[in-house]
């Protein structure tokens, strides 16, 4: 196997790198989660990586041709290629630097997709990389749950009920988008049983962030990170109030931050404190009531919400995390 | 240090192998990095040979089985985007479901090299030969082959590697070979040796372009219409510009294997004094042979002219050597719905080459040999007698005639 990098985890806030691998130069929405999801990456990963994207908001919206933001090695791939892109990368330098025909050293390879490229369309070559124990590599998927650059479509990671472009409110079906949230990292964590590390996250927890980052480029073999990126123009909030959304998806129990490494599942920060008991989940409806995409709902959308946050809390084997459980025996 | 590939291949050697292993062999001389595969007949027995390559330690590589064509060409994509010589293929439907990866392969100036080994794009089900499937790559940017037997199908793949990757050209290249007919049949073949194919093919060097932390560039940003004009225009001077790499590569081949046809981009049979002509490409060429043979003994001028290279097409060539004749006879296996004349996608690159001449041939078109069915050399004798009939009478009844079907 290739060589590792050397990326220590990071010890409080204030020793997060300085040094920045994504600058100026995009165009991102005031507010993007998803361009801060980019920064803290690269700050995890360094100097030393190469990037790829497919296609979505964090291609059309940061590389613009002559105002890249990329100070690392950066390429686009197609939209349901984060897998194949991620592979071929650390194929070729696996390949080359044993052959000789590359100073044989560690390089990290991050591919990155949208929630639109990553659960839905490019779900089957995740799921090809995430067999390939001999390749290190990573695939961040930044979720802000719609195909929010091509004017906000609803995808298989869109929240029940979510007004979009593709499941507006009308006057004979007020809900439009019928299909629960697609339970995407515990899927690939089940069904890679090699796959060494998988993680959710979310931005407004930097360190925890950054730290995750690490791990997943340094405890070898191809790895994944789903992070929730609350959206201002897709879920239609003041953009001021990305961070704590994005609190908010975790304090109301919707969102759980955990790890599943080498077969153990950790809870991080607020879920694991939830799930400990040690302090109760905020109600949905503080979260939902915040965003324009849910305006439509009533009170018995948002009860029928609650219910099912409730029971991935209350009925699942794994709380939030494996949505079934052994049938209990008569 | 002597290699096993160095080992393998000490001394040259004839071996009976088909055109899909004489290009698994090719990758092992070629010494390709990453290669990969995805099983659809009948291309896949290249792969098959690659496998067990691999498993004997001849050929150093990383071979993965990707989880779909997609991935196939958009692992070896990124592959050769870090600076890896690459390899991968398909067939039929298996080569449209890639067909997103294929067309920015292109764009993006990757020389990925694959084979094709064609196929009736189905449904309802075939797997015999039909041109088609290659030919859909034929306006974004490929350079594409078409082989006759199973030695050019080594050749080419050699040299295909040594085009692609100048930095002059830098296009993905498409070897196609007939379904069944080259991939599943054996013949002799002339395999060289390592070190003849060192010397031949230099290492794959992306220069400024590689993707690497060390030259941390940005590789395909957001261009619309501000540059996308100009990108576009610098693809096509690359391809113009590949003419001449293709010529230059063709005469050191010869120079050093000792073998090939005078031309890089046309075979010519037979096409001394010859009034009518027959074009068509790939193993179609067996039975018009024999058949051209027949009709030279009775003294009927009849040629034959096999087009290679159909990416760039050879137009100037095809030009000189048809401006004599009376009548060409396009033979497709392939077919364009809707098309200016309902005719096959050759034919009508002929016509269109044909048209500045002074004095223009008739030009006809056949179709046939579509889904594998065999072109026999009695439909070459009734090709060529209807070709005979418009020369005497002086016009075309007919533009297109499809042979051999039932009625």
């Amino acid at each position: 196997m290739t060589l590792l990098s050397d990326l220590p985890q990071i010890k409080g806030v204030k020793n997060i790198p300085l040094q920045e691998g994504y600058t100026s130069g995009h165009r991102t929405c005031q507010g993007c989660e998803s361009a801060l999801v980019m920064r803290l990456m690269i700050k995890a990963a360094g100097p030393r990586s190469i990037v790829v994207g497919s296609t979505g908001c964090m291609y059309v919206a940061n590389t613009t041709y002559y105002s890249t933001p990329w100070v690392v090695p950066w390429m686009h791939t197609q939209l349901g290629s984060s897998g194949s892109a991620a592979t071929g990368t650390a194929a070729a330098l696996r390949s080359m630097m044993r052959k000789g025909k590359m100073k044989d050293e560690p390089i990290n390879v991050i591919a990155f997709c949208g929630d639109g490229g990553g659960a839905d369309m490019g779900l089957s070559a995740i799921s090809a990389a995430l067999q390939h124990d001999e390749y290190n590599l990573l695939i961040l998927m930044y979720d802000n749950e719609s195909y929010a650059n091509t004017d906000i479509q609803v995808s298989g990671s869109s929240p029940w009920g979510a007004n979009s472009t593709f499941s507006p409110p009308g006057t004979k079906h007020r809900i439009m988008n019928n299909r629960w949230k697609k339970n995407t990292a515990p899927m690939l964590a089940t069904g890679h049983p090699n796959c060494r590390y998988i993680a959710t996250a979310c931005g407004s927890y930097g360190l925890d962030f950054t730290n995750k980052i690490r791990r997943a480029l340094t405890i070898g073999g191809p790895t994944f990170i789903h992070s929730i990126d609350p959206c201002p123009k897709g879920w239609d909030y003041d953009p001021k109030y990305s961070h704590e959304l994005g609190m908010l998806a975790v304090e109301t129990g919707l969102w759980v931050q955990y790890e599943i490494m080498d077969g153990e599942v950790i809870l991080n920060g607020p879920s694991r404190v939830i799930a400990k008991g040690i302090r109760k989940r905020k109600p949905v409806s503080e979260y939902l009531k915040r965003q324009g995409r849910f305006a439509h709902l009533t009170d018995e959308d948002i009860e029928y919400f609650q219910s099912k946050v409730d029971e991935s809390w209350e009925k699942w084997w794994l709380p939030g995390v494996v949505p079934f459980r052994p049938q209990e025996e008569e | 240090m002597t290699t096993a590939l160095a080992e393998q291949f000490a001394v040259a050697k004839e071996e009976l192998i088909s055109g899909s292993e004489a290009i698994a062999i090719a990758c092992a001389l070629a010494d390709v990095d990453v290669i990969t595969a995805y099983p659809i007949r009948p291309y896949d027995t290249v792969m098959q040979y690659v496998s067990k390559l691999k498993a004997d330690g001849i050929l150093d590589c990383e071979f993965i089985v990707a989880e779909s064509e997609h991935s196939q060409f958009e692992i070896v994509k990124h592959a050769s985007a870090v600076g890896a010589r690459t390899f991968c293929g398909s067939s039929g439907v298996g080569w449209f479901y890639a067909f997103e990866a294929i067309t920015v392969t292109a764009g993006l100036r990757l020389p990925v090299v694959a084979m094709v080994g064609n196929r009736a794009l189905d449904d309802p089900g075939a797997f015999g030969v039909e041109h088609n499937d290659a030919l859909a790559v034929r306006d974004l940017g490929w350079m594409l082959y078409w082989v006759a037997t199973a030695q050019e199908a080594l050749d080419i793949a050699l040299m295909a590697w040594r085009i692609a990757e100048d930095s002059g050209v830098f296009l993905p290249f498409a070897i196609s070979c007939d379904g069944s007919f080259l991939t599943h049949s054996q013949a002799i073949v002339n395999v060289p040796t390592h070190d003849q194919v060192q010397k031949f093919l230099p290492a794959y060097d992306r220069g400024k372009l590689q993707l690497h932390p060390d030259n941390p560039i940005t590789i395909a940003p957001q261009v619309n219409e501000d540059w996308l004009m100009e990108i576009r225009m610098q693809t096509d001077q690359a391809m113009r510009g590949s003419v001449g790499v293709i010529k230059k590569v063709h005469e050191e081949f010869r120079t050093t294997f000792g073998r090939g046809d005078p031309s890089p981009f046309i075979e010519e049979y037979m096409m001394e004094d010859a009034e009518i002509v027959l074009v068509g490409m790939g193993t179609l060429s067996l039975p018009v042979r024999v058949a051209l043979r027949r009709m030279r003994e009775a003294g009927k001028k009849v040629g034959f002219l096999r087009v290679k290279y159909f990416r760039p097409f050879p137009a100037d060539e095809i030009r000189q050597v048809l401006s004599e004749c009376k009548a060409v006879g396009v033979i497709d296996r392939d077919y364009s719905y809707g098309s200016p004349s309902f005719g096959g996608v050759l034919f009508h690159e002929m016509r269109s080459t044909l048209y500045p001449l002074e004095r223009r041939p008739h030009v006809l078109n056949f179709i046939a040999g579509l889904g594998g069915r065999e072109v026999l050399v009695k439909d070459v004798d009734h090709i060529v007698d209807i070709i005979q009939q418009a020369v005497d009478t002086g016009t075309v009844d007919q533009e297109t005639t499809w042979i051999g079907v039932r009625e």
